[in-house]
């Protein structure tokens, strides 16, 4: 078992378009996939979602990355497929269920990518969010790979304490998942606390106006990108909701046992 | 025994070992040593299969790694993990260390006396029915120790066994590594504690970014400036001491305590006191 799928929302620092871009122009993107993915129910719009995220990752140099974040999501891109077409959904629907999926996490792992957890703090602050909880947020969002390796580290161990996760039924299964939990979990609120007292003992949360050394600051290119992907989402809404979009689900399914 | 044969390991197309070239045989005591991220934990990741190589061949007992599962070969080769808080979780002391036993399929009654032995031999007796979370660092990595060396394996691999353990429980560790390889044991340690290794006297795997430097005995190896350097460690006391005294006609070389106190005993031309 592999958890490299969080390596793929893991910030790495280049000198691409994409990483220089306002961080608010680039949650515009996401949200407008996101949004659109959720409203939309046919294949090839999913997978004109999928498509269209290419160039941008190609221009951020990430390819690798995102691959890994893809390839990460098909393990339970696959469990959505199955799920659904076994339960009696169509197969163009159970695709679609799975397209779904594979864009929300090809547009998050794109926007962690090349978004720092230090810009995402900026922006919660402009929006008036306390320091307190936009810090909370951004070191979480800091310590999710830091937590897939340890999480890794922890499967590795128990593995080579003879458990074997993909063996017997699947209530056996969720069972051997609690000796990688607990450590996790334990792990988790060792470091937390860790944090605090490192973070009380430089004096957080002393002063109560606080001043930042970098100010975003949208170019006229970001102004640019926000507002064709507004303008993007408003279309995408109006299309939705005015303009009837013909199915493309030829009502192929699994026979299940009550519909026989 | 364990062979490895032009062991080459990338992760996310960086190598991370870079023809790797080794035997160890049965029964043999050695340290694998080296600066961070020279790849030592990755190389005895290797030799219970968690990871494959990329290229090349790891073989263990005759079984090639890739061949075998990590359940499988976990039986003959046990490998405790540097941080013991990444393997435990439960309830009790005694729990946590049959955990593997069970995994493997032993009877109860052989896991019951498994168990009590190997608590008693790690001094972790009192704490049979204590939470492993309320214990001290070194007491969780004793039980982590413990939790592996239950089931008996054939090969022991130790990634930073001396890490948080005071002075008196190294040297317990130390008698028990030397007792656990002189039963016939196979035991590899990954370590940077050089006073440590000068007193375990095992052979030596030196690597440095991904490849093995030097493969040599301890003395050689520690005495080696050169070498030292190139793997970021650093000369034992006695080494230094030596070195320091060399216009006095000292050998430099010299790293083993009971060497030095011969030599200073014939220069002073007297008898040094027993408990040095």
């Amino acid at each position: 078992m592999s958890l490299r799928i969080f390596e793929g929302f893991r910030f790495t620092y280049r000198t691409t378009p994409i990483h220089r871009m306002d961080p608010r122009p680039k949650f515009l993107i996401a949200l407008t996939i996101f949004t659109l993915s959720l409203i939309f129910m046919n294949i090839m719009i999913l997978l004109l979602l999928l498509i269209g995220q290419l160039p941008l990752v190609y221009i951020s140099k990430s390819v690798r990355r995102w691959l890994n974040s893809v390839k990460g999501g098909a393990a339970l891109a696959a469990l959505i497929f199955i799920m659904n077409f076994l339960t009696g959904s169509t197969l163009v629907f159970s695709l679609t269920m799975t397209l779904r999926f594979l864009v929300l996490v090809s547009a998050f792992s794109l926007f962690f990518m090349t978004t720092s957890p230090d810009d995402l703090g900026l922006v919660l602050e402009k929006a008036k969010l306390p320091y307190e909880l936009s810090f909370t947020f951004t070191t979480a969002v800091r310590l999710v790979p830091t937590m897939a390796l340890e999480a890794q580290t922890i499967i590795d161990a128990q593995r080579s304490r003879g458990l074997e996760l993909d063996r017997g039924n699947l209530l056996v299964r969720v069972k051997k998942y609690i000796p990688i939990l607990i450590p996790l979990i334990v792990s988790a609120i060792r470091r937390s606390m860790e944090l605090a007292e490192a973070l009380e003992s430089r004096a957080f949360g002393a002063v109560k106006s606080r001043e930042s050394l970098v100010i975003l600051k949208m170019k006229p290119s970001d102004y640019a990108i926000s507002l064709i992907a507004v303008a993007i989402l408003i279309a995408g809404v109006y299309v939705q909701l005015s303009i009837p979009i013909p199915s493309l689900d030829t009502g192929i399914r699994m026979p299940t046992l009550w519909s026989l | 025994m364990i062979e490895v044969s032009n062991l080459h390991f990338s992760y996310d197309s960086k190598e991370v070992l870079h023809n790797i070239d080794l035997k160890i045989s049965d029964g043999e005591f050695v340290a694998i040593m080296g600066e961070n991220g020279a790849g030592k934990t990755t190389l005895v990741k290797h030799f219970n299969g968690l990871l494959k190589p990329t290229k090349g061949e790891v073989v263990v007992d005759g079984v090639s790694t890739r061949d075998s599962s990590v359940a499988r070969l976990s039986r003959n080769v046990g490998l405790v993990f540097q941080n013991p808080d990444h393997q435990l979780f439960s309830e009790t002391v005694s729990q946590e260390v049959a955990f593997s036993m069970r995994n493997f399929g032993y009877p109860e009654e052989t896991i019951r006396k498994r168990v009590n032995f190997i608590l008693e031999t790690l001094d972790l007796s009192s704490y049979t029915e204590s939470s492993p979370f309320m214990l001290s660092g070194g007491e969780r990595k004793r039980v982590a120790l413990a939790s592996i060396l239950v089931s008996d394996p054939k090969h022991v691999i130790l990634d930073e066994p001396t890490i948080g353990q005071d002075y008196q429980q190294k040297d317990k560790l130390r008698n028990f590594i030397v007792q656990m390889n002189s039963q016939g044991r196979t035991v590899v340690i990954v370590t940077h504690d050089v006073e440590f290794i000068v007193e375990c006297r095992p052979r030596i795997i030196l690597l440095s970014k991904g490849s093995i430097i030097a493969d040599d005995s301890y003395d050689r190896i520690l005495s080696d400036s050169e070498l030292i350097e190139r793997a970021s460690l650093t000369t034992p006391q006695i080494g230094k001491l030596m070195w320091s005294l060399r216009d006095l006609n000292f050998d430099p070389k010299v790293l083993d305590i009971y060497r030095a106190k011969a030599i200073l005993e014939e220069m002073m031309g007297k008898v040094v006191p027993q408990d040095l």
